[in-house]
């Protein structure tokens, strides 16, 4: 009746586990590389300035006490406040967007997409020098908007908030789109016309079934988005001048002209301490609708 | 007679170049179990969405209740589609997902909660209103689709394949559940499906598809024992074939001529002139196999072979050569005492002239 030569492959099967040695690699160059400095930077942001700018190992909690000054309070709040709008713009420019792309026809999809990435071909900083020639006082903008007559003298965009936000929504769009066509796309059809079917309007298809089945995606979209713009360093410099400065920027301040490495350590530490409590929050709440959603 | 649940005038639907309905006229009473049956590409699914309006008609009208529904969104339309796969809320409780229709037509919360307990008790769900779908078997999730529709006591539940997805054993014991729900709540039931026995055994009056066409339109009975064209006698149920010429037409039934047979009397359904060639369709079970060229007194008589013999539990299946090209299916009744044939024997297949059918074609 058994079979010897089955049993024995199938308990092979069942004994055999989820190695983990392809971990190995990546394990090692990030202890290295990644955690080893980071921790370095951990010990510096409880160190003191040395007289010349070097770090004098002398344990002082001063650098984070210095952070709760105003003025780096305010560039700490215009970063977030920065954040959230670019994230918000992002979603609402980019939902509709993804919506359409993932119900386009299956062949028309690809090419939007392509669309969607094709910016990513060029070198970021190159990008922004463009925008920096279309939002100054004499650039393509104000010159088109003056042409056409909507405004009589050039608006100042260039090196304001308003800059360094157009700038961030450009840069961060696609990472907006992907993940939330990602999820449209994975969307099945027949529940959304069962909705309608099921006497719900336009609004409440889109609330109560739409939104909710495509949320893994806003998640992952919103955090893509938020992460690297909290930090974000190029954009403020070029776009923002030294009028809006950005946690990026002031870090980047404190290292290389004051040379202050503890403070800006402190700094650095600050909004890493942000952005893990932010992911952590929208995960929290993530993971749970992963859950009921996972187990289709 | 008062007015028809639905009414359906003289339906066009083009999908592109291709003609999906081709002027689909037929009227359900308020009841009634409808079924549209039809191969896939016959334009019986694209029907159902133009009643439910998801798609609008090219040509045509659609009255629900005497009402016109034309261009009226699939959310005022006083009708609820069962989904082929269900597309239940996957996000929501089997409970929101049966209140959904009511809670969009802001039903008040105690009535909502009476209507939506006592639609989980008729399907036996009443004890699982906080699973999610997908931690439902396929017979549930497909008793909640039901329960989400019935809910709202439509005019019409439309059904796209209700039982299309569910196993073998559980499609038997579904459908006679869904007949007797339907018999219960006394709605007007539309259901699609290509599965003919199921539409037979569930529905009041059927309706044959094909290419966007509605062939023949009558009872379960009417189908099987009185096809009106081949399409029809193959598509519901098995029919066996045997192309011949008109020889002589009686009040009720006509004489068949067969090269190389003898004469064969049949029904006939459309009139019949001499001559004219016809397709003689007769069911499997109504055939008599003997051994004994004279025995009993049936109609019609023609010798065969049998070239196949298949025990199947209840009855066996008889594969019977009656020339080179002509192969019958017989289905004999498993008594018990007797011996079947054996493959190779000669037999004489015996039936009845009100057991064929001829049919102009």
């Amino acid at each position: 009746m058994i079979d010897p030569s089955s049993t024995a492959s199938r308990h092979h099967s069942t004994r055999q586990r989820h190695p983990y040695w392809p971990l190995i690699p990546a394990v090692l160059w990030m202890l290295a590389f990644f955690l080893l400095p980071l921790l370095l930077v951990f010990a510096i942001s409880f160190a003191s300035r040395g007289l010349y700018g070097g770090v004098r190992w002398v344990f002082s909690p001063s650098n984070y006490t210095m952070i709760l000054d105003p003025l780096y309070l305010w560039i700490y709040g215009r970063s977030i406040l920065l954040a959230f709008a670019t994230t918000g713009i992002c979603l609402v420019i980019g939902y509709p967007l993804a919506y359409f792309i993932a119900r386009a026809p299956a062949r028309w999809q690809g090419v939007w997409l392509l669309l969607v990435i094709i910016p990513f071909w060029t070198n970021f900083l190159v990008r922004t020098y463009a925008w920096m020639f279309i939002l100054r006082t004499e650039g393509l903008l104000n010159t088109v908007l003056l042409d056409v007559g909507m405004i009589r003298a050039p608006i100042e965009i260039l090196y304001t908030d308003w800059a360094v936000l157009i700038g961030l929504v450009y840069g961060y769009l696609p990472f907006m789109v992907l993940p939330l066509y990602a999820a449209i796309e994975r969307l099945n059809r027949s529940v959304v016309e069962a909705a309608w079917d099921l006497y719900a309007n336009g609004w409440s298809v889109f609330w109560r079934v739409i939104f909710p089945l495509t949320k893994s995606g806003i998640i992952a979209g919103c955090l893509l988005v938020f992460i690297p713009t909290i930090g974000a360093y190029i954009t403020p410099d070029l776009l923002g001048g030294a009028k809006t400065m950005m946690v990026g920027n002031l870090i980047q301040h404190e290292y290389l002209v004051i040379r202050d490495w503890p403070f800006g350590s402190a700094i650095s530490f600050v909004l890493m301490a942000l952005v893990v409590l932010g992911a952590l929050m929208y995960f929290k709440r993530g993971g749970v609708f992963e859950d009921v959603e996972g187990r289709r | 007679m008062g007015t028809a649940s639905v009414e359906v005038r003289d339906l066009v639907k083009y999908h592109g170049a291709t003609l999906a309905v081709d002027r689909c006229s037929f009227s359900v009473q308020p009841g009634e179990f409808f079924s549209l049956i039809g191969p896939s590409g016959s334009g019986k699914t694209t029907t159902l969405r133009l009643l439910a309006g998801f798609e609008q008609p090219d040509h045509g009208e659609i009255l629900i209740e005497g009402r016109s529904m034309r261009s009226i969104a699939p959310n005022h339309r006083p009708v609820n589609l069962v989904f082929q796969n269900y597309a239940l809320f996957p996000h929501l409780t089997v409970f929101k997902n049966v209140a959904f229709g009511l809670e969009m037509r802001h039903i008040a919360r105690s009535e909502v909660n009476s209507r939506v307990g006592a639609a989980l008790d008729m399907v036996r769900l009443r004890d699982k209103p906080d699973r999610f779908p997908s931690q439902l078997s396929g017979g549930e999730q497909q008793r909640v689709a039901l329960a989400r529709a019935l809910v709202n006591r439509p005019a019409v539940v439309l059904l796209d394949e209700p039982l299309g997805a569910l196993d073998q054993q559980l499609r038997q014991d579904m459908r006679m559940e869904l007949k007797a729900i339907q018999e219960q709540v006394g709605l007007t039931f539309i259901c699609v499906t290509h599965h003919q026995e199921e539409a037979l055994t569930m529905s009041d009056r059927v309706a044959v598809m094909d290419r966007g066409r509605i062939l023949q339109i009558g009872s379960p009975r009417d189908m099987y024992e009185s096809p009106r064209s081949v399409f029809v006698a193959n598509f519901v149920g098995i029919s066996n074939q045997l192309t011949g010429r008109v020889d002589e037409v009686n009040a009720a039934t006509c004489r068949i001529h067969v090269p190389g047979m003898p004469s064969l009397v049949a029904r006939y359904q459309a009139s019949l002139t001499v001559g004219t060639p016809i397709i003689l369709t007769i069911r499997p079970e109504r055939f008599v196999l003997s051994r004994d060229q004279h025995e009993s007194g049936l109609d019609n008589r023609v010798p065969a072979r049998i070239d196949k013999a298949v025990y199947n539990g209840s009855d066996m299946h008889y594969r019977l050569r009656l020339t080179d090209r002509v192969f019958w299916t017989a289905r004999v009744v498993n008594g018990g005492d007797q011996k079947g044939f054996t493959v190779g024997e000669s037999v004489y297949v015996g039936w009845n002239a009100g057991d064929g059918v001829a049919l102009t074609e």
